[in-house]
């Protein structure tokens, strides 16, 4: 018997609703399997995994200290995704913004002022958006795919940021180590809870996850931003700036990932080093498509992913798992993710002439 | 059935499904040797489903297919080949970069020599006069509907299909197809004709299987019964006859003029629109005939200011006495101008959205924004109005666009730009893809409307449809616009004229 894929008449809210679930069955029992070849304990792992984040009240700190950035860029890309405006860069965005953001405490070393965190909140966000207008422009001026733009740029962001912690903003007491000082109080956010890395900089996604809400379901905005992504030729018929929502869609996350590399750099990271995204920016885009591009959804799809990545760190240790086993699980979820979406949109049916006309080439 | 028999093609209650759609129900159909065959519905029927379950495109869900009184199993399209049968489908499977006897050599086998002899043979005998070495790109779309012809006569012909061959002819080329036909016929080639022109089938059939949603609702003589008969027999109830009256305000200014517009096309193979005059005043409907591809989606786009081209002079476009010529679509639609476009999905709606949305995509300036914002009741009343006063069949104002069939999305979006009080409307091909009933009710609103003094342009490739509605036709051709010609002044056959261009010279070895 064969298959073939057929065309829903409209999208089936009832499979829509059921993918996230469906996803993360099928991602516990495939890296289930994986799991018993590699002669792991299934129990022990998934223990870690998704119970062990939760027994302490420092990892549900770090769970939420995870959550911010990925929330923040989640709902950002989210917004350009649904306008079809494919932004992969936002781990580059993210690095600009942290570079500009940190350029404050790295000129002003002993400065304690009050405008330090807020002239690096500016900044960082201005950096994200440099970086991502830079996409923008090439895109509506020379139609290049903002795809391969934004990818590459973040190589060359990558690079930047090495330059700088090699060269002029070394640490000269850092024992040649590649990172700029520590950064002062005055340049960190205020951790909520003494003691705890978690911070105020969760106040930025929060508002932007409301603001994201809003533009998306109440704005004319939103709503021309994902007419051009449902039908590009309707926007056009409609008179809706097709490079209006190229520069929207770009700014809006450029600003969302530099903020988020901001407050990496004025919290839990404290100074500008080699790894100051941790991949949130490519993390997000998993988020982004979990929650199904909906402001809503990506609030739990950022709370799972945070879990994940704070459990993929516990189980390293406690059951033992190579860091690769980690990154497998979550390149799973997004494959099954993608594909169980699929059947949104499309249903399985027999397929009885294909099967007939091999019956027939037999005979 | 007893005259299964002496029947050449036979196909018994076939069903197709797509999805939710039975676009054929248990459909029977018996095509006698040497018969011209009509199947006949309005769009939507069925008929083109039906076609290409006969010629073996698509296998059907249910039923069997006899060729001469044998069933045949696993029919697809190389047994329907090797049996004899030929289709010329709507849309023609031509490479524009290769030559007539290039293209016809991927499906025929032979020598160039031989083919271009054979080929010549063929022409002589039908007259389908062709140039076998002529490029395809070259050709008129008569001229490459003659090509597929050809390609099917080529093989050993027992039956032809064509579907909708005369939906991209002027009249004067129908005739000489007509001819060929019928030459066709007296050698006992049975040929199967999809329409849904009721005058030519009733001029050119035997026997008319008629559909409506999937069903066959007829057998008959076409020529036993009268246009308004097969009508009322494919829509399935009467249809009024529409009311013309001579427009009575004309305004004194045009409503949208172009002068000495040019432009060019980025598609190599597109057409080019050249020096174009054009204007349109208030309380009138102008029409602009021609077949499809001369330039009237080019046309279109730069009238709505989709293709917007900044280079051209000051004066090319003007609305209500202002150039337009660099404006863009909202400064338009400002000026009082509305636009339904030929293709609705995609287009002139978003197909999954819902209507209320669709209503916000063009009327977001009726009321519809405080800041900003959108203001759900205003948007919900407005589509709600729309529903209710133009008739549109649907679940409601949450109904997604594509939820509706092609009539009543016409009838929504043309609602939906009416309620906007245009100074000036645009439509183009406004009863494509639209059924009987639909259209007459749509063609009523445009009257209505010039009676209201609003300014009216129609591109259509429905000859009659413009002489039903229009005071003034335009004709385009290769990207050319024809002087204004007073409806009530000419004949269709002085339009079809104009369509096929310079008519001596090309008729002279080509039509």
């Amino acid at each position: 018997m064969q298959f073939e894929f057929e065309r829903r008449v409209t999208p089936s809210r009832r499979v829509m609703l059921a993918v996230p679930f469906i996803t993360i069955a099928i991602t516990v029992v495939l890296s289930g399997i994986m799991l018993l070849i590699q002669g792991k304990s299934v129990g022990l792992t998934f223990y870690a995994f998704f119970i062990e984040p939760f027994e302490s009240a420092y990892s549900i700190s770090e769970i939420f200290l995870k959550f911010g950035p990925l929330l923040l860029i989640a709902q950002a890309l989210a917004i350009g995704f649904r306008a079809k405006i494919w932004n992969i860069g936002a781990e580059g965005q993210m690095i600009m913004g942290a570079i500009l953001a940190g350029s404050v405490p790295v000129y002003f070393t002993d400065s304690s002022s009050i405008f330090m965190l807020p002239a690096m909140i500016v900044l960082g966000a201005l950096g994200g958006m440099a970086w991502a207008s830079i996409a923008a422009f090439l895109k509506t001026q020379y139609n290049a795919n903002e795809i391969l733009v934004t990818l590459m740029l973040t190589s060359i962001a990558l690079q930047i940021l090495y330059y700088l912690l090699l060269g002029p903003w070394k640490d000269p007491m850092g024992f040649n180590f590649p990172q700029t000082v520590m950064f002062q109080d005055a340049a960190l956010f205020p951790p909520i809870i003494f003691g705890f890395r978690l911070n105020y900089s969760l106040v930025i996604p929060i508002l932007f996850t409301i603001f994201a809400w809003i533009y998306m379901e109440k704005r004319f905005g939103g709503f021309q931003l994902v007419v051009g992504g449902l039908a590009p030729q309707a926007a056009t018929y409609a008179g809706f700036s097709s490079k209006g929502a190229v520069w929207k869609s770009l700014l809006i996350a450029g600003m969302a990932a530099g903020l988020a590399g901001m407050s990496e750099v004025a919290g839990p990271i404290g100074q500008l080093q080699r790894s100051v995204t941790s991949g949130y920016g490519y993390s997000a885009i998993i988020v982004a498509y979990l929650g199904a591009l909906h402001p809503i959804g990506i609030i739990f799809a950022a709370f799972f992913l945070a879990v994940i990545h704070i459990g993929g760190d516990i189980a390293l240790v406690s059951a033992d798992l190579p860091i690769s086993s980690v990154h497998i699980f979550q390149g799973l979820l997004l494959v099954t993710y993608l594909a169980s979406y699929t059947f949104v949109n499309y249903r399985l049916k027999p397929n009885r002439a294909n099967q007939e006309q091999m019956e027939g080439a037999r005979s | 059935m007893n005259e299964d028999q002496s029947s050449l093609l036979s196909l018994r209650g076939l069903t197709k499904i797509y999805g939710s759609l039975i676009a054929n129900d248990a459909v029977d159909l018996n095509v006698s040797p040497g018969s011209i065959h009509a199947v006949l519905g309005e769009n939507g029927a069925g008929k083109s489903t039906l076609m290409k379950l006969a010629y073996g495109v698509v296998p059907p869900d249910a039923g069997e297919i006899y060729w001469e009184g044998e069933k045949v199993d696993h029919w697809n399209t190389s047994i329907a080949r090797e049996l004899g049968i030929g289709m010329v489908f709507q849309h023609f499977s031509l490479f524009e970069t290769l030559s007539v006897v290039e293209n016809i050599a991927l499906t025929i086998k032979g020598t160039r020599k031989e083919l271009i002899e054979r080929i010549n043979d063929v022409s002589a005998e039908y007259q389908l006069e062709i140039e076998p070495d002529a490029m395809v790109s070259s050709l008129s779309v008569g001229q490459r509907q003659r090509v597929e012809i050809i390609r099917c006569l080529l093989q050993d012909l027992k039956l032809l299909i064509l579907d909708e061959p005369t939906s991209v002819l002027p009249p004067q080329h129908v005739r000489a197809l007509f001819d060929a036909l019928r030459k066709l016929q007296d050698n006992g080639v049975a040929i199967l004709y999809i329409s849904h022109k009721l005058e030519e089938i009733r001029e050119l059939c035997d026997t008319a299987t008629i559909l409506r949603n999937g069903k066959v609702t007829g057998i008959i003589d076409p020529n036993k019964k009268t246009a308004h008969e097969l009508a009322t027999l494919m829509i399935g109830r009467d249809i009024p006859k529409i009311e013309q009256r001579q427009s009575a305000n004309k305004s004194e200014a045009a409503v949208l003029k172009i002068t000495n517009l040019s432009v060019t096309n980025p598609d190599p193979f597109g057409p080019e629109l050249k020096d174009i005059n054009l204007s349109v005043f208030g309380g009138e409907i102008v029409g602009i005939a021609g077949v499809s591809g001369n330039g009237q989606q080019e046309l279109g786009r730069i009238i709505s200011g989709e293709d917007l081209r900044k280079d051209l002079p000051k004066s090319a476009i003007e609305i209500l006495g202002q150039s337009v010529t660099d404006k863009d679509v909202t400064s338009r639609r400002d000026l009082g101008f509305s636009f339904v476009p030929e293709e609705r999905l995609g287009r002139g709606a978003v197909p999954p959205m819902s209507l209320n949305q669709n209503a916000l995509l063009t009327a977001f300036k009726d009321g519809m924004l405080k800041n900003g914002f959108i203001q759900n009741n205003a948007v919900s009343k407005f589509t709600k109005k729309c529903i209710d006063d133009f008739k549109v069949k649907c679940s409601g104002t949450a109904a997604t666009a594509n939820s509706l069939s092609g009539g009543n999305l016409q009838k929504f979006l043309v609602g939906r730009e009416l309620m906007l009080a245009p100074k000036f409307l645009f439509m183009s091909q406004p009863t494509w893809g639209v059924d009987v009933g639909a259209a007459n009710e749509i063609r009523q609103k445009l009257i209505g409307l010039r009676e209201s003094g609003v300014a009216i342009l129609v591109i259509s490739e429905e000859l009659e449809e413009l002489f039903e509605i229009t005071d003034r036709i335009y004709v385009l051709r290769s990207g050319r616009l024809s002087p204004s010609l007073k409806t009530s002044d000419v004949t269709p056959d002085e339009i079809g004229e104009y369509m096929i261009g310079e008519t001596r010279e090309e008729t002279a070895h080509a039509v």
